[in-house]
Formats: C-alpha cells, sequence, structure tokens
C-alpha cells in the first residue's frame, strides 16, 4: 500500500521536491503502477531459465588502454556548484 | 553468568591497480588533483555505457583462486541501488547471484592452533567517489577520480571468534593477496579496506544473534580494537535486557568509540536486478587454468618449503615470506651456494634494517646475492670483522661498488699476522701494569679491558681471536 509516507521517503531519497497536495494523487498513480506490475505474479516461470540479458551477446570486453577523458573544466562545466576542483552538494552528514 | 560466543565475519575491499578503471579508459590512479581522471562513463553521465576492462575479470579469477575459491564460469553484473553523492549514476554495478568466486577458505595460526575461515564469496564491483565534508560551509565536496576503479568485495563465513582471529585473518589475507601483483594492499591509502560484522551469542547458541556492522576500519589496530569495544557494547547492552539493534556503525579510532550512521540506515533496500547495460561473460576451463598457472607460489605453501627445504626455522621462515623479494634474494643467496642460516641471519637483520634506513625496495637495489654472499664468505674467513661487514654492506646499497674493492680502497682488512698484532699486544702490556697485576691476581675480566685498548689502537681493523689467543700467551710469559 502506498501511503503519503512512502511517497515522501522517495522524494526525499531522489531530492525531488513535491507538493503537500499531490502527495495523495502521486501515491494513487504508484499503486496503480505497482498493481499493473503484480499482473506478472500469475506467470508460472518454475520451468523458465532466468533471463541474465535480453541480447544474446556475451564476452564484451575493453583492453586495458588509457583513453582520454574530459578536463577538468569540462567535468565541472556541467554543475552549477563547484568549488576547489569539486562538485559541493548539499553536506552530507555522517 | 551466561558466557557470551562472539561471532565476526569480515568484509575486504581490495582496489585492483589496473592501468584503468573498470569500466572505462579513464586512468585509475591515487593522488591526481580531484575530478582529474574522469569522464561521462564513471561520471554517469546520460547516453554512455560501460564495458567491462579485461585484466578487472582476470586479476578477480586470480584473487578466487588464490582464495582457493571455485570460479564461477558464467558471471553476470548487477545494479545495487542507493542514493548517495559519491555515486553519481544512484546506483553502483556490483555482483550479486553470480559473483566471479564463490566457497573459498584461509587458513590462519592463532595461540599455535591451525584454523580455517571459509569464504563465502568473492565479487567484483565499482569503487565510488571521494567526499570532503565541509562543516563551516554546511556543504560537501565530491571528487570522482575514485569513481569506477575496480574493486573485489572478499567476504568471510561467520567463522571468526575473536579480535585475535579477526586481526590474523586479516593479516593472512593481506599476505596472500600481496603476492599477487593485483594490487599495492595498502590500508593507509585505502587499497585495502575492511568492515566486520559483529554478533554475540551465548555459548552453544546455535542460531546467531543481531549484527551490526563496523565500517572505517582503517588499520589493522582499528579492527581489533573496533571489534573488543563492539563486543563489550553488545554483552552490556543484552545483559542489561535490552536488544542490539541492527545498524552501520562508524569507528572512530582516535576517540575509540563506535557511532550509528543514520544516513545509510534508510538505505538498505538496494533493489538489486541484473545490469542492463553490461552482457553477462562466460569463463571456460582453459581460461581459469591459464590463470591458475600464472600464480606465484603463495606465502603460507613458500613458508613450509623454506623450512623442509634449507632447514629454517618457522621464525625465519615467516619473516622470509613477508615479502616476497626478501624470499626471492633469500633463495638466490643460498644457491650460489651459501649457508641458509647464516644468510637468513644476515638478511633479516643487517640487510632489512639498512635497507628499511633507506627506503629501499628489492627491485632496484645495487645489492645483487653475489655481493651479498661474498660479504658473508669475507667474515666467515676473517678477512673483515663482523661490524665491518655490516659497514661494507651499506657501502654496496649506497654506491654498488664491490665488495673487494671496497674493502681495498678503504683499508677494511682484519689485521691477522702474529706479529703486527703481537707488537701491540706488548705495547698495551707494558701501558696497563694494573691490569696486568689484576689478571695476574686472578681478575678473569681484566683480560677483555686489554683487548678492547688493542683493538682501539688498531682501529677495529684486528682479528679479535687473534689479539685474545697472542694475549693469553704473553700474559703467561710477564
Amino acid at each position: 500500500m502506498v501511503d503519503e509516507k512512502i511517497v515522501r521517503y522517495i522524494a526525499s531519497l531522489a531530492r525531488l521536491h513535491i507538493e503537500t497536495a499531490d502527495e495523495p494523487k502521486f501515491a494513487r498513480e504508484l499503486e496503480a503502477i505497482l498493481h499493473y506490475v503484480e499482473k506478472l505474479g500469475a506467470l508460472d516461470v518454475v520451468h523458465v531459465k532466468p533471463t541474465s540479458h535480453v541480447l544474446d551477446v556475451e564476452n564484451v570486453f575493453r583492453d586495458d588502454v588509457i583513453k582520454p577523458g574530459l578536463s577538468r573544466e569540462q567535468a565541472l562545466g556541467i554543475s552549477e556548484n563547484t568549488r576547489d576542483g569539486s562538485y559541493k552538494v548539499p553536506r552530507v552528514i555522517e | 553468568m551466561t558466557t557470551f560466543e562472539t561471532v565476526i565475519g569480515l568484509e575486504v575491499h581490495l582496489q585492483l591497480k589496473t592501468k584503468t578503471k573498470i569500466f572505462c579508459g579513464c586512468r585509475n590512479e591515487f593522488g591526481h588533483e580531484p575530478n582529474t581522471n574522469v569522464c561521462p562513463v564513471c561520471l554517469g553521465l546520460p547516453g554512455t555505457l560501460p564495458v567491462l576492462n579485461r585484466q578487472v575479470l582476470l586479476d578477480g579469477v586470480k584473487v578466487g583462486l588464490a582464495l582457493r575459491a571455485t570460479i564461477n564460469n558464467f558471471v553476470k553484473f548487477d545494479r545495487k541501488n542507493y542514493f548517495y553523492p559519491d555515486l553519481p549514476k544512484g546506483y553502483q554495478i556490483s555482483q550479486y547471484d553470480l559473483p566471479i568466486a564463490r566457497q573459498g577458505y584461509l587458513d590462519i595460526v592463532v595461540e599455535g592452533k591451525s584454523k580455517r575461515i571459509g569464504i563465502t564469496r568473492a565479487h567484483l564491483e565499482e569503487d565510488a567517489g571521494k567526499l570532503v565534508h565541509d562543516a563551516v560551509n554546511n556543504c560537501s565536496l565530491v571528487d570522482y577520480n575514485r569513481t569506477g576503479t575496480p574493486l573485489v568485495e572478499i567476504v568471510s563465513e561467520p567463522d571468526i571468534r575473536s579480535s585475535q582471529e579477526a586481526y590474523e585473518y586479516l593479516t593472512a589475507l593481506k599476505l596472500t593477496l600481496s603476492y599477487l601483483g593485483v594490487s599495492d594492499c595498502d590500508m593507509e591509502k585505502g587499497s585495502l579496506r575492511c568492515d566486520a560484522n559483529v554478533s554475540i551469542r551465548p555459548l552453544g547458541q546455535e542460531k546467531l544473534g543481531t549484527k551490526t556492522e563496523l565500517k572505517n576500519l582503517n588499520s589493522f589496530s582499528a579492527l581489533k580494537r573496533a571489534v573488543e569495544f563492539e563486543v563489550v557494547r553488545q554483552t552490556g547492552v543484552i545483559l542489561s535486557g535490552g536488544h542490539i539493534v541492527q545498524e552501520t556503525l562508524l569507528w572512530n579510532d582516535a576517540q575509540g568509540t563506535a557511532v550509528a550512521m543514520r544516513s545509510k540506515e534508510q538505505a538498505h533496500d538496494y533493489r538489486y536486478f541484473p545490469e542492463p547495460d553490461l552482457v553477462p561473460f562466460t569463463l571456460d576451463e582453459g581460461q581459469v587454468q591459464a590463470v591458475r598457472e600464472s600464480l606465484p607460489e603463495l606465502p603460507y605453501v613458500k613458508l613450509a618449503r623454506l623450512m623442509a627445504q634449507y632447514g629454517l626455522n618457522h621464525y625465519d621462515a615467516f619473516i622470509l615470506v613477508q615479502d616476497q623479494g626478501l624470499a626471492d634474494f633469500f633463495e638466490a643467496c643460498v644457491k650460489l651456494p651459501a649457508d641458509a642460516k647464516k644468510v637468513a641471519n644476515w638478511l633479516i637483520g643487517p640487510l632489512m634494517k639498512e635497507m628499511n634506513e633507506r627506503r629501499i625496495f628489492f627491485t632496484g637495489m645495487s645489492l645483487t646475492p653475489q655481493a651479498m654472499v661474498a660479504i658473508i664468505q669475507k667474515v666467515e674467513a676473517g678477512v673483515i670483522s663482523n661490524i665491518v661487514g655490516k659497514d661494507v654492506l651499506a657501502i654496496v646499497l649506497d654506491t654498488g661498488k664491490a665488495v673487494d674493492a671496497i674493502i681495498a680502497e678503504n683499508g677494511l682488512a682484519q689485521v691477522s699476522d702474529d706479529e703486527s698484532i703481537g707488537k701491540v699486544v706488548d705495547e698495551i702490556i707494558a701501558a696497563n701494569p694494573a691490569a696486568v697485576a689484576e689478571i695476574k691476581g686472578g681478575k678473569a675480566g681484566a683480560v677483555g679491558f686489554l683487548v678492547g685498548q688493542a683493538m682501539k689502537r688498531m682501529q677495529g681493523k684486528a682479528n679479535p681471536k687473534k689479539i685474545n689467543e697472542i694475549l693469553s700467551r704473553r700474559l703467561q710469559d710477564v
């Protein structure tokens, strides 16, 4: 059962701002999605081999060779919050 | 009063020292300026795809085989989902139900008794970035250089029963891993990291107690101290009628305490699912066999062999195997040939001391096994004294010059001829009538004083045995 409390929890994990007035609506919609997916549970899959990947391809490797990446300016340029060559984020308490 | 048994399982993370990261071509190296070894893949930018570094898979097989584990011939990667700023994708690529290796073991020795610690699994995953917390400005700074560093996580069975066993397990594991050449295994630099799962239960009870996970154990002593702290804490909680709460604790080594990590508490539902961006991998027996054949002789096998083959005692052999280079150097010396016990004494004593002082290692060292054995032989033959031998060793390490040349150039050869020594001994006897009188009066201790005086006169280059011999003869004549 998805209630407003779960909606708030998921929103906080995803760092999304949700208006209190919208919480019941999201709870209803998420609940409906879960119900829809639950239909899969009706299938008997005891004899079905688990799918590790949808593509029938294996062993795609890369050699251990250095390739140029991004410059620090390019890497930090995509963020609005940087300091001392690092990305700046809200403080994580530990 | 109930007696409690401690149950410990260790999770060890090993950073591999491949040239590049696990899923992209960024340089995999410690100590660069923040965010200078990054690319769209390890920054988790939309539209990018990871591609597995072949060497990482092979190194993982190597670690698995060294831990006597079974290698899975079909492996896949999975997503472990959690939100944390050090993880740009919002998930870590790890391995869940099909890890690279399972069911291995490591033998440890505690209080003279051998014990086998089971290893549940070893799996491959990517490391997260580094966070620096800034309390003053109320922010955290993120460096993604470490993101995507290849890791092998080695999970032990809950077979460990004390802080001492935990310490011995980590020591044995580090030594074994250091022989493989796949990692620096440096706890200070974080290339070897350890978490401990700790619980207690009444002695004799089958069911495991509720465990807590200790993090931030940055040294061998921190592991030991943290486990001891947690066992005392849990025992106190239970004896006072409380219950243990399953949680993650952050060890503070300076304060000697552990506090609960609040932020990670909520994130225990990782919602693992198969990683759609990576196809599965297969390993045939031929590939595994090739890696098996590339394994070096492992330390505990080497230890037993050194004792059996060269008649070394456990203490000497144990020190020699702590450094693969040292053990190899030892065997190269003995094969020249040279007496095994004497070589071991010179290596463990003077050589290690001089090398540590100079912070040098066996690779690139200017001392050859031939030069080491030459020094030992000169000392044994009485050409140079033991003390001068150590000086010669130091000079070879500094200059790389030949042993004979060093002895000749610096006039270090011992004087052993009777005539030169006899002359000095006569002078000393003449100059110290009081000491001579004491010896005549039965005080043998004064002989040592006279030998010392003669040695001093000859600037330490005289053969002390010869001085003793000649002095005793002359004293009888006085």
